[in-house]
């Protein structure tokens, strides 16, 4: 039998999160548009359970509808539910959305990011 | 020129968001930052060990517990966001709890950090409900006919906490020890606590 120190170490519970062997996020952007989702909660532009239904509309389409072969994206349907929510509120329309999308695609090579604050702050 | 968000990739659109919510002063970069951080290292499972192993020590914490998930979890500095209302589920040797959300994605964030991907697959949030005995099974947990399953459905006003049963000869381990025997699917309820070394 092994000991409970062993036991310890081996059991992922007691890992923070990044070291438990799963990532909290597998793509940088997941983590920015669950990140806006919460800042933007916690400034009071809405409720969490506005965006728990609208992010359950958005989960609900996308299993009636999605095209075929298309496979699952939770943080898909939560940057939609995001967007939605916005949009209905008046903060954020999507056409504000693409064409700042359009500008930013528009860059110099080698400018892969506009803010003008510091990295890594 | 394109017109629609969808001719953009996800991480297109979320950039162009982030710059238009930050350059109107509606999301502060540096409390963004610290929120994803804040997920991605610090918050986790481990603070929801350390409630359960409290109430397997503390027969008057575990009693708090059970009467008022979100106190109890407070005592120990484990609130805020989704953490509003928490319930905590006792499994006993007859009754396992099971915990889903069926439309989206409810989970104790305070206890538990953020969901893993099963729990947010369509085929477990519609499965678990439906025949939670087989999707146990195929998660490994085999429960005998005389458990009875008891199945809860998350939601953005609740929130659940499985408090799993103490294993068979871990008397003489303390509270901590105890702690890092505790696993997140145990708490969501797709497995028990094992003795260690069994």
């Amino acid at each position: 039998m092994t000991s409970p120190a062993a036991a310890l170490d081996l059991q992922g519970a007691s890992a923070p999160p990044r070291s438990n062997g799963e990532l909290v996020f597998a793509e940088p952007w997941e983590g920015r548009a669950f990140g806006l989702a919460l800042a933007l909660h916690e400034t009071g532009a809405f409720s969490w359970k506005d965006f728990s239904t609208e992010l359950a509309g958005s989960i609900g389409r996308w299993e009636r509808g999605h095209p075929p072969g298309e496979e699952y994206s939770y943080y898909r349907c939560w940057l939609e539910a995001l967007e939605s929510l916005l949009e209905e509120r008046g903060i954020v329309d999507r056409t504000a959305t693409v064409e700042r999308a359009v500008r930013l695609g528009d860059r110099p090579a080698g400018h892969d990011h506009r803010h003008d604050h510091e990295h890594g702050d | 020129m394109a017109t629609r968000t969808e001719t953009f990739s996800p991480a297109q659109r979320t950039e162009a968001l982030e710059d238009i919510l930050t350059e109107r002063g509606l999301v502060d970069p540096k409390v963004l930052a610290g929120l994803i951080k804040n997920f991605e290292e610090n918050v986790g499972p481990m603070n929801g060990a350390r409630v359960v192993a409290r109430a397997w020590v503390d027969p008057d914490f575990r009693a708090r517990l059970l009467a008022d998930g979100t106190a109890a979890s407070a005592e120990l500095g484990y609130k805020g966001a989704q953490g509003e209302c928490i319930v905590a589920l006792e499994n006993t040797p007859t009754v396992h709890n099971v915990v889903v959300c069926t439309l989206c994605s409810c989970y104790p964030w305070p206890l538990l950090g953020l969901p893993p991907s099963w729990y947010k697959d369509p085929a477990y949030r519609a499965r678990a409900v439906r025949e939670p005995r087989k999707v146990l099974a195929e998660f490994g947990l085999q429960l005998g006919d005389g458990v009875q399953i008891r199945v809860w459905d998350s939601t953005a006003e609740v929130r659940y906490l499985v408090l799993p049963q103490r294993p068979a000869g871990t008397e003489g381990l303390s509270e901590e020890e105890l702690a890092a025997l505790v696993t997140r699917d145990a708490m969501v309820g797709i497995a028990t606590v094992a003795t260690p070394g069994s």
